[in-house]
Order: C-alpha cells, then structure tokens, then sequence
C-alpha cells in the first residue's frame, strides 16, 4: 500500500506519509502560493510542481530529491500569437495536469493546449496539430474562461488522450502526427436537445484508464458517468446512486470493472447530496453501485471533492481525496472505510500517490 | 535619469535589480532590468511580452496606458515602479 501521497492545495504542496497505518502532514512546499498541480516523484526522485502565482503568472518547479528541495524550470508557453488568431488569448494561464510516458512529461493546460516536453521540463513543444485543429477556436470553456485539458493518459505505443472542458475527448494514435475526437456516446444536459450528442460540445470532468486494461476508460462528466471499453472508440452512460454529477473519478489500476466517484448534487448546487459525503464505488463496470460512507462527514458537510481530488493507489486498495473546503480523507481498504486526515489544509486541487 | 523599482513579493520568486536606466520608454526600461536578471522578465510580462494582467507599473506616479506595447514615454526623473495589482488578490 502507498505510504506516501501529495496535496496541491491553493496555498502549498503537502507532503503526507502514512506511518504505523495513520497518515500525517511530512512538509510543506511553496507555503502561500497556488499549486494547480503535481507530478509525483518518478524511480530518482525526480517531479514536478505546477505554480499559479495570482500576479506573476504560471511557473514549474522540478524536484530531483522527492520534493526535498526544488528549482524553478521552464513553464509551458505558447509562441508568438499570429494576427488575427481566432480563440482565446496565446497566454497559458494554469497548468492544469501533468503526466509522463517514459521520458517526456506532457502537461495539459488553460487555454486547451497539450504541451510535451523531452528535457525534463528545460523546454516544451506545444502539439501544433492538437493546437491547429479547425475545430479548436469553437472550443468554450467549462469553469473557466477559455476551455483546458484536464486529463492526459499516454500510453507507451504513442496513443495519447486527453480530456477537455469543454470539447470532449481528444485521441491520437501516432504520437501526435493526427488526433481524433474519442467523446462519441456521452451526453451534454446542458446544449439544445439537437446537440446533446455532439461530441464536441462534451464537458468530461476528467477521464481515468485502467493501467492494465487500458482500453477501458471512466468519465465523470458535466451531468454523467462514462464508461468505454474500446480505448474512447464509444462510450456508454451508466448510472449511480445519489447523483452522477460531480467532478472526480478514480480507475482501479488493475480490475476494469472497478472505479470510484465523488457524488454532488448538481452543478447549480455544489456540494455533498443531503451534505452527507459519499463515494459511489462500482465492481461491475457500472451495472451497480455501493455508497460508501463510513468515516465520512454525515453532516452539515460541504466538501467538494473537484476533478483531480480523488487517488487510487497501484494495488487499487488505498484511496485518498481532498476537498474544496480543505478536508482529506484515506482509505485503506478500498474506501469500505475513511478516515480524516487530522489537518485542516487550504482547498485542494489535486491528491496524487508516489 | 530613469529609475526602476520592483515590488518586493517578487523577492520570493527571484532577483529584482534596481537600476538606472537611460531609456526612453517603458519597454527599454524593461529591457534593461531583465538583462541584468533574465528570469524576470516572465514574472512582469506573459509569453506575448504584454503587462500580466495583475501587475501594475506606475511610471512617475502615473498608472502605465500601453499594457501590451509598453510605449509608455519616460522622462529623464522618472521613477519607475513595478508592483503587484490588487485585482489578483
């Protein structure tokens, strides 16, 4: 089981450790500044922190000791902006996730542009051909402004896919050289009843692959859950108790058939259903739910758990989340049962185990 | 002769040079402080080289006009100040 975890929260990256079976604030980093997001450490120890300083702007921070000390690296930035470009502004304005596939670490951002970079973050490339798609200036944001990538999920053979709020799901099968929107089956509430279906008008929450079967994929979407077993080819809705809407999904790394969601009970009304915190936990592809409660605030609770909140760790058993108010919470047997991190931690953005 | 100052919160990310500048304009202005700590420059301006949104400069007590071209004239006792804008909060 994991025994450690890391919480970019709007005021710092937290270092936590589990020791003798009960998790515990290790270090702070960054105290005061926004952490948008983090990648763990890889096998050196190297990773990396993603910075949404409010005046001065985006900035990475690489790490080669696990977050002992830090170094600041060049951040993902957009060329000079053609006259007369269509869409938002050429600005990255949050770094908003961050993945590796052997040695290139991609990050996905706001605006919606997928950034690699083979040097350990000394430069990026952006995707031009992600980036040129014609479709890309109708792209509308979701939470935000401009619309972002908030779900990467490379895989070794060159497939890349990414989640963007608000443009559904984007694949390529050649490292980039053609990408393909992959959001084909899911359903928007919120378009005209003639558009529900458009793939490119989708708002995925974020998108989680099962490393072992990595053809079966979850979504936690703007008013649904998700799920394909064709690597994005098709998707189909399924339904969970309380809510399906929410912003987190967790896929078990090695059984397809088990994935973890944070109900809410509506967009217009962020916050836990009856304010009784939950986890909706599937072990049959989504056919049926259990609502997982024990050790969860059952009361007057307005934790949000957002997109990037809820880990899984390699063996599948321990789970971590933090919320929007600051609470986190562990999981040591699959979420059968909770317990509270005992800190009260700035809002969280994202929970991640390594 | 123009002066430049930078807000001290930028003394948490990175060097911030005072200097004296003989520049006409904001933009050289810029220029000079960022040959002396390069690292600066994406600190004050985002990667199309406009003003970020929530820095703010002050250029002999006037608020700067040209966010995105930097043309701002300076005179020669002007003191320039780069400083975090509240709309950042």
């Amino acid at each position: 089981m994991a025994d450690r975890a890391w919480v970019a929260t709007r005021k710092g990256l937290i270092e936590l450790r589990r020791r003798a079976g009960a998790w515990a604030v290790e270090r702070a980093s960054f105290v005061g500044d926004p952490v948008s997001m983090l990648l763990p450490p890889d096998a050196s120890g190297r990773m990396f922190a993603a910075l949404n300083l409010g005046h001065f702007g985006v900035k990475l921070h690489a790490s080669d000791d696990a977050g002992a000390s830090w170094r600041e690296v060049a951040a993902p930035a957009f060329g000079p902006q053609p006259e007369g470009a269509p869409g938002p502004a050429w600005k990255v304005s949050m770094v908003w996730a961050l993945e590796r596939q052997g040695d290139a670490v991609y990050a996905g951002t706001l605006p919606g542009a997928l950034f690699r970079s083979t040097d350990a973050a000394q430069t990026w490339q952006l995707d031009e051909v992600l980036w040129n798609r014609p479709e890309r200036p109708t792209w509308s944001g979701g939470g935000y402004d401009t619309p972002g990538i908030h779900s990467i999920s490379p895989l070794a053979d060159g497939t890349v896919l990414v989640g963007v709020s608000c443009a559904g799901a984007w694949i390529t099968r050649d490292a980039g050289a053609s990408w393909a929107q992959t959001a084909h089956g899911m359903r928007a509430e919120y378009m005209p009843p003639e558009q529900a279906f458009d793939p490119d008008v989708q708002d995925p929450h974020a998108i989680a692959r099962c490393a072992a079967q990595p053809d079966v994929l979850w979504c936690q979407h703007h008013n649904g859950i998700f799920r394909s077993t064709n690597g994005g080819a098709r998707w189909e809705e399924l339904h969970a108790p309380l809510s399906s809407f929410g912003f987190a999904v967790a896929a078990h790394p090695a059984d397809p058939r088990t994935a973890w969601f944070v109900p809410a009970v509506k967009d217009q009304c962020r916050v836990p259903v009856a304010r009784a915190l939950a986890v909706n936990r599937t072990r049959d592809g989504g056919a049926s739910f259990e609502t997982l409660r024990a050790g969860l605030p059952q009361l007057d609770c307005y934790d949000l758990v957002y997109r990037h909140g809820l880990a899984v760790d390699e063996e599948g058993v321990g789970l971590m989340m933090g919320s929007t108010t600051g609470g986190v919470w562990a999981s040591d047997d699959a979420g059968d049962h909770w317990t509270a991190l005992p800190a009260r931690l700035p809002p969280v953005y994202a929970v991640r185990f390594g | 002769m123009p002066h430049v100052a930078f807000t001290s919160q930028l003394q948490r990310f990175t060097e911030t040079p005072e200097i004296d500048t003989s520049a006409a304009t904001l933009r050289e202005a810029l220029a000079a402080a960022f040959e002396a700590n390069p690292r600066l420059r994406h600190y004050v301006l985002d990667e199309q080289g406009h003003l970020r949104q929530h820095v703010v400069i002050f250029i002999g007590g006037r608020r700067v006009v040209d966010r995105i071209g930097l043309s701002d004239a300076l005179a020669a006792q002007d003191r320039v100040y780069v400083l975090q804008a509240l709309t950042g909060g």
